[in-house]
């Protein structure tokens, strides 16, 4: 049993980075909505500057509000640290740019979430960044896309909205073979189903605007270093000069010295938040450390619900297949089992039997679920993935993706499981009715 | 940078600037399964305010090659060659933990050539319990575990940066004992505290100022382990000033200004 300096996962949920402030007594977090910090004199704006003593300069850099939030989210993920940025997308973002620029290549998932899709397909293809795109359980495929500016291999701990579960021992290894770490995207999971970390994923991002927040509030962004990756080991070949190579545009630091195993979050941050620029509002990191707080008690609820809405569509005459690995007939079965043995998630998707029209009945009809563009929130939530969030994708990469024009995306919320399933009965059964119905 | 010390490439971190035989020189030394970087802050202070720093990763550990020290006096060996090699002629010492007992050792055989000595989480004797000991060599990551808990005063250490300290005392753990296939420096590390027996002898030889920088909160060299050498040191006329951190074994980076405070005002920096 954990006593206090050895806490469990709930108990850091509520205390990691935090305690009670020294100023004012304040037990709950504060929200330090300031852009500056003052200096005590010349010497200590100095220092600071320079990286010779702890605080905050610029709230783009760092705030104090905020660095609860990455030490909490770092604790949760048994890392060394984190940083809290303006959104998942900007997190992906910061990890992919610290560790490369122009002429670099990144070995990533097919089944990626349609917005990092297009950051690596469209938008760094524009700055000279290539990917190769391979299905996440062709270990083949992983081994054979790695190349000499190979930098980073990517994929979701559970793939968006298909959740194939990526084998990460398996993937990391192969990365590591070609010496380069294994960033994962555990957006879909957060760390009460997962921590990837354990697996040998080296680095972890979230949009924390899904289970980490919670409530559909919130647009932030997280992404953990596990501390783990050498960036000078023999295999890297020299391949991270950012890291290893002395930085001219600061202090000519050679991060990898600097920091035994924080040289990259030093770098992304001195660097990344400095010059991009997309850091988080103090506001946003208090509201997301709210959610953080009953992580573990939603994540047990969702996982619960999730179960009983995956059986009730399971048996459905209506439906044509249900995508959650609960069910022995998905692919990733076994793998989520071993990987994932709270659960696999709360956002999955199925396929009804009826055409486009009968689902574009189905999802008009829902009463409880809310048919928006999010996942991960306490209400249910349900989107039509083809014309929605993929709709820039071939029919050919949503086929790689497991989606279809029938497919329909879940997110279970924490309402009550009954109502849930009796809201998708309704609805069902409308969709069965509009069977044939022109205009419908 | 690298120096060859004893006919190995040996690393010493210089806190961003380049090393100057013409300022005074400070020695920081790492403890066990550590390296350069727990000094991070405070080595980077020093080496910006007018002092040459040597941070040193000891012999196999992490940057550094040769043979990983088999007792404090090894070690100790190791760093007097170190100034040597590096040409420095007097320079203060700096230790950690086991790094204490090796400044201690070190400036017990140097004397005048040591201008000052900060035993930072110090104990004499530093015994090892044989459970810890033997797990360190048996089941490294369980005795990691435990080393980063009973080191561990706060769950908000004031990082400033969203470093979480007890991760990272973990991933470092593993780094430096990754870093050395031949020898579990972890075990090793262990056995050199444990054996060493010269404190006392090594105290009596000392001719520079002493400054104890303890943690109140220390679980791993406890205040108390610390008070029969800072008795001895007065005792025997030795310039003495004790430092209680509020803090436990983790001085450099839970407290890392009451530590670098203390160290700062003991050196006149």
């Amino acid at each position: 049993m954990p006593g206090y300096s050895d806490p469990g996962f709930d108990t850091l949920a509520l205390h990691a980075g935090a305690s009670p402030d020294p100023a004012t007594g304040a037990r709950a977090v504060p929200i330090h909505l300031t852009t500056s910090f003052v200096f005590e004199s010349s010497d200590h704006a100095a220092a600071l500057f320079n990286l010779e003593r702890p605080g905050h300069v610029y709230s783009r850099i760092s705030n104090p509000t905020n660095a609860v939030l990455e030490q909490r989210v770092a604790a949760l993920e048994g890392g060394v640290g984190a940083i809290a940025v303006a959104s998942g997308q900007a997190a992906l973002h910061l990890a992919i740019c610290t560790l490369m620029g122009a002429g670099s290549h990144i070995v990533a998932s097919t089944a990626l979430y349609g917005g990092s899709q297009n950051l690596l397909h469209y938008t760094l293809a524009r700055f000279g960044i290539e990917t190769t795109f391979v299905a996440p359980g062709d270990i083949d495929g992983w081994r054979a896309a790695a190349r000499p500016n190979t930098r980073l291999f990517f994929g979701e701990t559970v793939g968006n909205p298909g959740l194939d579960v990526l084998d990460i021992p398996t993937v990391s290894a192969i990365a590591h073979e070609a010496g380069v770490p294994l960033l994962v995207d555990s957006t879909l999971t957060s760390p009460w189903l997962m921590r990837p970390f354990e697996h040998g994923a080296d680095l972890v991002y979230h949009s924390a605007t899904k289970f980490l927040s919670g409530h559909g509030t919130v647009i932030g962004g997280i992404v953990v270093d596990g501390g783990s990756f050498d960036w000078e080991g023999p295999r890297t070949a020299g391949r991270f000069a950012e890291l290893t190579q002395p930085y001219d545009g600061f202090h000519n630091m050679v991060f990898a010295e600097e920091s035994t195993v924080g040289a990259f979050l030093l770098r992304a941050r001195r660097e990344g938040l400095r010059d991009f620029g997309a850091c988080m509002s103090p506001h946003t990191a208090w509201l997301i450390l709210q959610g953080i707080e009953t992580l573990p008690l939603r994540m047990e609820r969702h996982m619960r619900n999730t179960q009983k809405v995956v059986e009730f569509l399971a048996s459905h005459a209506f439906v044509s297949r249900v995508g959650h690995p609960l069910l022995e007939s998905h692919p990733s079965h076994a793998l989520a089992q071993k990987l994932l043995p709270r659960g696999a998630g709360s956002v999955f998707s199925f396929d009804l039997k009826g055409d486009r029209a009968q689902g574009k009945k189905f999802i008009e009809t829902l009463k409880v679920f809310s048919h928006l563009a999010n996942v991960g929130d306490c209400r249910s939530l349900v989107i039509h993935p083809a014309s929605t969030t993929h709709f820039r994708m071939s029919d050919e990469a949503l086929a790689q993706a497991g989606i279809s024009q029938g497919t329909i995306r879940l997110s279970i919320g924490l309402e009550d499981a009954d109502d849930l399933i009796d809201d998708l009965q309704r609805a069902l059964k409308a969709a069965e009715k509009a069977s044939g119905k022109a205009g419908a | 940078m690298h120096i060859t010390v004893n006919g190995h490439r040996s690393y010493c971190y210089t806190g961003g600037k380049a090393f100057d035989a013409a300022k005074p020189t400070v020695v920081f030394i790492h403890g066990v399964l550590n390296d350069h970087s727990v000094w991070a802050l405070q080595s980077r202070y020093f080496a910006n305010h007018g002092w040459n720093v040597l941070a040193v990763d000891l012999p196999g550990h992490c940057r550094s090659e040769g043979d990983a020290p088999e007792s404090v006096e090894q070690a100790a060996g190791f760093v007097a060659a170190l100034l040597d090699a590096a040409g420095v002629a007097r320079a203060a010492l700096v230790g950690h933990s086991w790094g204490s007992l090796i400044a201690l050792e070190t400036a017990g055989r140097l004397r005048d050539r040591v201008t000052h000595l900060v035993l930072v989480g110090t104990a004499y004797p530093m015994k090892v319990s044989p459970a810890l000991i033997d797990s360190a060599l048996n089941t490294p990551e369980k005795a990691l575990r435990m080393v980063n808990v009973f080191s561990r005063s706060t769950l908000a250490s004031p990082s400033g940066a969203g470093f979480w300290a007890y991760g990272a005392g973990m991933a470092l753990g593993r780094r430096v004992l990754r870093s050395n296939p031949a020898v579990n420096v972890f075990h090793r590390g262990f056995v050199a505290c444990d054996t060493y027996a010269g404190g006392e002898a090594a105290m009596a030889q000392i001719t520079c100022p002493v400054l104890f920088a303890l943690g109140a909160q220390d679980q791993m060299t406890h205040p108390k382990g610390a008070q029969g050498l800072i008795a001895q040191a007065r005792n025997a006329g030795k310039s003495v000033q004790v430092a209680d951190l509020p803090v436990g074994h983790n001085q450099m980076t839970e407290a890392p200004d009451p530590t670098l405070f203390a160290i700062r005002d003991f050196l006149g920096a």
